[in-house]
């Protein structure tokens, strides 16, 4: 395997960036990543994005954030319709074939224009199951129902994770929801979806995510500490509802084991889960245990830039090794109702 | 190519008599809460009160209608804005003859064509009217056409066409993005030229 590392990721997110727009968003976290490597987009030999269109109602924007890369004369570029995890996925194969030395990887979301648990249905087979307009919310709740039935998970687990969340986040510059961390806090929050309550959905968020992606010696000239990426692995579950095992998270499992989670110990963990109950099927899948510090940005739940939360988990933990706080992380990112798309990416510092 | 087999399906008795589904309509609506970025939202008053807005690239001045706060050459920032003529040029465009569902009012045939106005360096899609379409060509001097001052709106529909305003044509060469090449030495091929 050819030695590719994140050697640059930035990312803005809030409740909601109601005056910028997408390109205006990724404008100054291009200016960041550039900085940080020197690296100008004339020295990137890919640029691979990830969006969806559907979530502010505005066709085309995927073309229009070209905008805020400057993509003339021409470059070379693609888009994936998936979290922009995937688009790194697409770069990291680039590179892997040695047909570029360094990508640049972004993604973004704003999804405030609209109800982005309504819009989430329009994933669904069109013919059974989005006519009914099932929300995101609810097929969460009919899963986490399933799985506090079956003794799976327990309610006070849930809270756990949603505080552990609250806690995390305090210190994390992106999140949305933070602070308040305490059992009483979250019990008393509202209920979304029964038994679903609003701590235990991921807070809604608008947000984008850059990161620069180089191989051997460039990564080591322009990054003082590279996160080598050594496993990087996604799997998908089948698309039926009908289909699925709703109490464990089978091709993150896969995924994680392809990757090589397992083959060393992990320092931290950057889980992409929606709601509670799937960090917590999240965290089974993956084996993780007390060693690792799981989601030290508060994760997925404190702040959701839909089709970037999962590029947002990779930047997360690949910040952390550069910085030095680990030497193995991993970054796991989700598409789809009930983890259906899984992809799993384990980073290590020299 | 064979024909494909026919299958003999068995139903279950209870559905048997049930006149089978050929197709079904699912429609779909969604609601957004559109809200036009600060560069847009200028822009968009300024149309109210008769005025087209350019965005001024802070590298080296090239001039963007309508202005998005951004100059995807560079990838850069563009916080200045310019106010901009209502007069052009045509830089390209296209004769269509066939009509468009839900555009009936357009009288076929009619021109829609890339129009660069005075002072800017990229184009932007407007109809062309007042002309007989075989008279119009790439450099043909254009001015607006605004609606009523009390019909105007925030709105780029403010301007209804663009009209011949009778000036000598700009050679092939300097219309259009071939204009801009010129005038910024920009390399690089255009198919167009």
């Amino acid at each position: 395997m050819r030695d590719v590392a994140i050697v640059a990721a930035g990312q803005r997110q809030q409740a909601a960036f109601t005056d910028e727009t997408e390109v205006q968003i990724l404008l100054p976290i291009f200016e960041q990543v550039r900085n940080d490597t020197g690296l100008e987009q004339s020295d990137i030999g890919f640029t691979c994005s990830g969006s969806s269109d559907f979530l502010a109602g505005s066709a085309f924007s995927f073309v229009g954030t070209l905008e805020g890369v400057g993509a003339y004369p021409p470059i070379c570029e693609s888009h994936v319709e998936m979290d922009g995890a995937w688009a790194l996925y697409e770069a990291w194969v680039k590179l892997q074939i040695g047909e570029i030395d360094t990508a640049l990887v972004y993604s973004y979301g704003k999804s405030s224009p609209g109800s982005l648990r309504d819009v989430l249905s329009t994933q669904l087979d069109p013919y059974y199951l989005a006519p009914l307009w099932p929300d995101a919310f609810a097929l969460g709740a009919l899963q986490a129902r399933m799985m506090l039935e079956q003794d799976i998970v327990s309610r006070d687990r849930l809270t756990e994770i949603a505080v552990r969340s609250r806690d995390h986040a305090s210190s994390s510059p992106h999140a949305v929801r933070k602070g308040d961390a305490t059992t009483d806090f979250v019990e008393a929050s509202p209920v979304i979806a029964d038994p679903l309550r609003a701590d235990d959905c991921a807070a809604g968020a608008d947000g984008g995510c850059v990161i620069i992606l180089a191989a051997g010696d460039i990564a080591k000239n322009v990054c003082d500490r590279p996160a080598w990426i050594r496993g990087i692995e996604h799997r998908t579950d089948a698309h039926s509802l009908a289909g699925r095992d709703l109490l464990s998270a089978q091709s993150a499992a896969l995924a994680a084991n392809a990757a090589g989670v397992g083959d060393d110990k992990i320092d931290i963990a950057e889980l992409h889960g929606p709601f509670t109950h799937q960090e917590h099927l999240l965290e089974t899948a993956l084996g993780i245990t007390d060693e690792t510090i799981v989601n030290p940005s508060g994760g997925a739940l404190a702040g959701h830039t839909m089709m970037a939360a999962g590029l947002m988990r990779i930047a997360e933990a690949a910040t952390r090794v550069s910085a030095g706080a680990g030497d193995r992380a991993v970054a796991h990112a989700t598409s789809g109702p009930w983890l259906q798309q899984n992809l799993v990416c384990v980073m290590e510092g020299d | 190519m064979s024909e494909p087999s026919q299958v003999e399906i068995e139903l279950p008795a209870e559905i048997r008599d049930v006149e089978p589904v050929q197709s079904i309509r699912t429609p779909i609506r969604m609601t957004y809460d559109y809200i036009p970025s600060s560069s847009a939202i200028a822009s968009l008053n300024a149309y109210a009160e008769k005025r087209i807005l350019g965005g001024v690239s802070p590298i080296d001045g090239a001039v963007f209608v309508p202005p998005r706060g951004v100059d995807p050459r560079h990838g850069v920032a563009t916080t200045e804005t310019v106010d901009l003529p209502d007069t052009g040029h045509i830089g390209s465009f296209c004769v269509t003859r066939l009509p468009i569902p839900g555009r009936e009012d357009l009288e076929i045939p009619y021109v829609s064509a890339w129009i660069f106005l005075d002072g800017a360096d990229v184009g932007f899609l407007g109809l062309v009217s007042g002309v007989d379409t075989s008279e119009v060509h790439i450099g043909m001097r254009v001015k607006a056409l605004w609606k009523p001052d009390d019909e105007l709106g925030r709105t780029a529909e403010n301007i209804v066409s663009w009209i011949p305003s009778g000036e000598p044509s700009l050679p092939f060469e300097e219309a259009g993005v071939r204009g801009y090449r010129k005038r910024s030495g920009a390399k690089g091929s255009d198919p167009l030229a």
